[in-house]
């Protein structure tokens, strides 16, 4: 059977540096991992997958369709939608308006519809803002919903990203680092939503994440990228004893210790 | 009940001033006021409507049989309104900055130029142009139709370009079109040069309407459509994707935007409102040439928009009355009054005004004034006199 999501060989060079090279990842339920220093290519590999990038090697499918060549907005119509690592939400817009902007390539209506407030229109932008109460709902951020987003606090930012990328009816999420500035305390509550969105919604979820006790508890799998290169996947806790693994995040005499 | 009370009072004492002092531009500004007040008034919608109906649409054409230059101040408002309301979509709601914007209307106003003057003569070699008047009406809907194709035309080189990249492109592009309107006469008399294009035919109108109130209402009708359409949008998943692509262009392309047909949108909505309004004004001035299209004119609509409060409804159609108002009316009168003080001879703090130097006569201060009073309002209040609010939803259950 083809994988939900399939990325295979990927290469990207800038200029003379090489960010990724030959990276094959897949994912086709659950939740999967990418973890590495900084700096390893993990944000650009999200940055490929969702056709910010061209890569310059390499296939991706999603639902066995090629994407490679598509637009972003393509891309998101397809079913695959992310969130960002420094937050890029509308920031003047509602938290409400950023999770309907979120529903754009869900909406099928013409300037007509929307010049003659046609009573398909209104039927349309009633079920829109529903759905957009009942996403708002899912992170918890319903009472919230007439702020401006600019003025909502930082884990309110990281959930709104999430709900609008959820807007888009995805099949994969992708979520990059979404909890970085969370305590531990928040970190553990998010991702008890993240297992409950893949059980409610049956969706996939690519994370990448530095919190390495999140990572561990919440993955069904892992891959760790460094220098733009795979070096380890498997399941939690087999990467963690990789020596390679121990070995890019702490160098190579930790590793030699680790393993003696 | 007070508000309400007081409400009307203003609009009817302030409408009854005009028509006692007709000459007093004073006046006229107090009658202008009262519509604002009744804007913000808080009174039922319903006597706001009424009152805004009833100024506009009654007393305001009977101002204009005691002061005529009103009724065309009022004309004139009306058209830059429009125009401020377009340019509004690019530069407010898309945050697309467009600094040739009255290339769209120079685009409009010399398409009824050409085939509703004896000029399309020159340009077809026949003898049918001018067209009859009526077909002045179909060509407010080409005029469109031309205009919102430029636009497109424009938008589709500058879709890469952002912030100042893309200010400069269609700065470039603006320039373009008037300089294309000073030299196509030439090898064929397109636009007939410097020179301009007259008579431009006026649209019919019944018997007993003048063509000052023909105009005006015409204006009024559109703009009333313009605000209509541009609400219509704002409030639609068209106007929240051009709000995101002005947010953060890239993480609205993420969530599914598509940047080229959005902003093509955006360009083509707002020339179109320009192009409508262009035909009308080469009709109401019987003459056009490429003079009435420059580089400051497009300045002077960005700075309504940006005045009134970027991205606002209420906002563009306030910044337009201000600058209209205060070119023609307040800066005229101010420069008048001071040219009479200097005439009488009239001594201030022991100079007598009327040995001031050519140099510095009262006219040539109307645009320093102006421009103080634009730096002033981007110093203390930088977000316009009307900015944008957020519209507070409920959201189904």
């Amino acid at each position: 059977m083809t994988e939900l999501f399939a990325a295979q060989g990927i290469t990207k060079r800038f200029g003379g540096l090489t960010a990724l090279h030959d990276v094959t990842f897949g994912v086709d339920t659950g939740i999967a991992s990418i973890i590495g220093p900084n700096g390893a290519g993990k944000t650009t590999l999200f940055n490929v997958f969702t056709g910010l990038y061209a890569a310059d090697d390499g296939q991706v499918t999603f639902k066995g369709q090629p994407l490679v060549g598509l637009r972003p907005d393509e891309i998101t119509a397809l079913g695959i939608c992310r969130t960002f690592q420094n937050i890029r939400l509308f920031a003047n817009m509602t938290a409400a308006e950023n999770v309907l902007v979120g529903m754009h390539s869900r909406v099928r209506l013409g300037v007509m519809d929307v010049l003659a407030r046609s009573a398909r229109f209104r039927d349309v932008e009633g079920s829109l803002w529903r759905r957009g109460g009942e996403l708002l709902d899912r992170v918890g951020l319903r009472p919230k919903a007439n702020e401006v987003a600019r003025n909502l606090p930082y884990g309110d930012q990281r959930r709104l990203e999430l709900a609008r990328a959820l807007a888009a009816d995805p099949a994969l999420l992708l979520l990059d680092e979404p909890t970085a500035g969370m305590t531990q305390g928040e970190a553990v509550t998010l991702m008890a939503l993240l297992r409950q969105l893949v059980a409610d919604l049956g969706i996939a979820i690519i994370l990448i994440e530095h919190n390495m006790r999140v990572v561990m508890e919440v993955s069904d799998r892992v891959a760790v990228l460094d220098h733009g290169e795979k070096i380890a996947e498997g399941a939690p806790r087999e990467v963690q004893a990789n020596p390679r693994v121990v070995e890019a995040y702490l160098g190579r005499r930790a590793a030699t210790r680790a393993g003696s | 009940m007070i508000h309400s009370a007081a409400a009307v009072t203003f609009v009817a004492l302030s409408g009854a001033g005009v028509a006692l002092f007709p000459r007093s531009i004073l006046v006229f500004l107090v009658f202008q006021s009262s519509l604002v007040f009744v804007y913000l008034a808080r009174i039922p919608s319903w006597l706001r409507f009424g009152l805004l109906a009833a100024a506009l649409g009654v007393m305001m054409p009977a101002i204009g049989t005691y002061n005529g230059y009103y009724l065309e101040v009022a004309t004139q408002v009306g058209i830059f309104v429009a125009l401020a309301l377009g340019l509004n979509i690019v530069v407010g709601l898309a945050g697309l900055l467009d600094l040739g914007y009255v290339a769209f209307f120079a685009v409009g106003a010399y398409s009824w130029a050409i085939f509703g003057s004896p000029h399309g003569n020159i340009l077809f070699d026949t003898t049918i142009f001018p067209l009859p008047s009526w077909w002045f009406y179909p060509f407010l809907v080409i005029g469109l139709l031309v205009a919102a194709a430029t636009g497109v035309v424009l938008g589709l080189p500058v879709l890469r370009l952002r912030g100042d990249y893309l200010a400069i492109v269609t700065l470039g592009f603006g320039e373009v079109i008037r300089v294309l309107a000073n030299n196509l006469d030439k090898p064929i008399n397109v636009t007939n040069g410097p020179k301009g294009i007259t008579p431009i035919a006026r649209p019919p109108l019944p018997p007993e309407v003048s063509h000052a109130v023909g105009f005006y209402f015409l204006v009024l009708l559109i703009v009333l459509v313009v605000i209509l359409v541009n609400r219509r949008l704002e409030d639609s998943h068209i106007g929240r994707a051009w709000e995101a692509i002005r947010e953060d262009q890239l993480a609205a392309q993420a969530m599914g935007v598509p940047l080229v047909r959005a902003k093509l949108l955006a360009f083509a909505c707002g020339a179109s409102f320009a192009g409508v309004m262009g035909v009308v004004f080469a009709s109401k001035q019987v003459f056009i040439n490429p003079e009435s299209f420059t580089f400051l004119e497009s300045i002077g609509v960005l700075a309504m928009v940006i005045l009134g409060g970027m991205g606002s409804i209420p906002g563009a159609i306030i910044g337009a009355t201000v600058v209209t108002v205060l070119n023609l009316q307040v800066l005229k009168g101010l420069s008048l009054w001071l040219n009479e003080l200097k005439n009488a001879g009239v001594t201030v703090l022991g100079y007598n005004l009327a040995n001031l130097p050519t140099q510095l006569e009262p006219a040539k201060y109307e645009r320093m004034i102006f421009g103080i009073i634009l730096v002033l309002m981007m110093i203390f209040r930088p977000q316009g006199i009307f900015p944008a609010r957020r519209r507070q939803r409920e959201l189904g259950k």
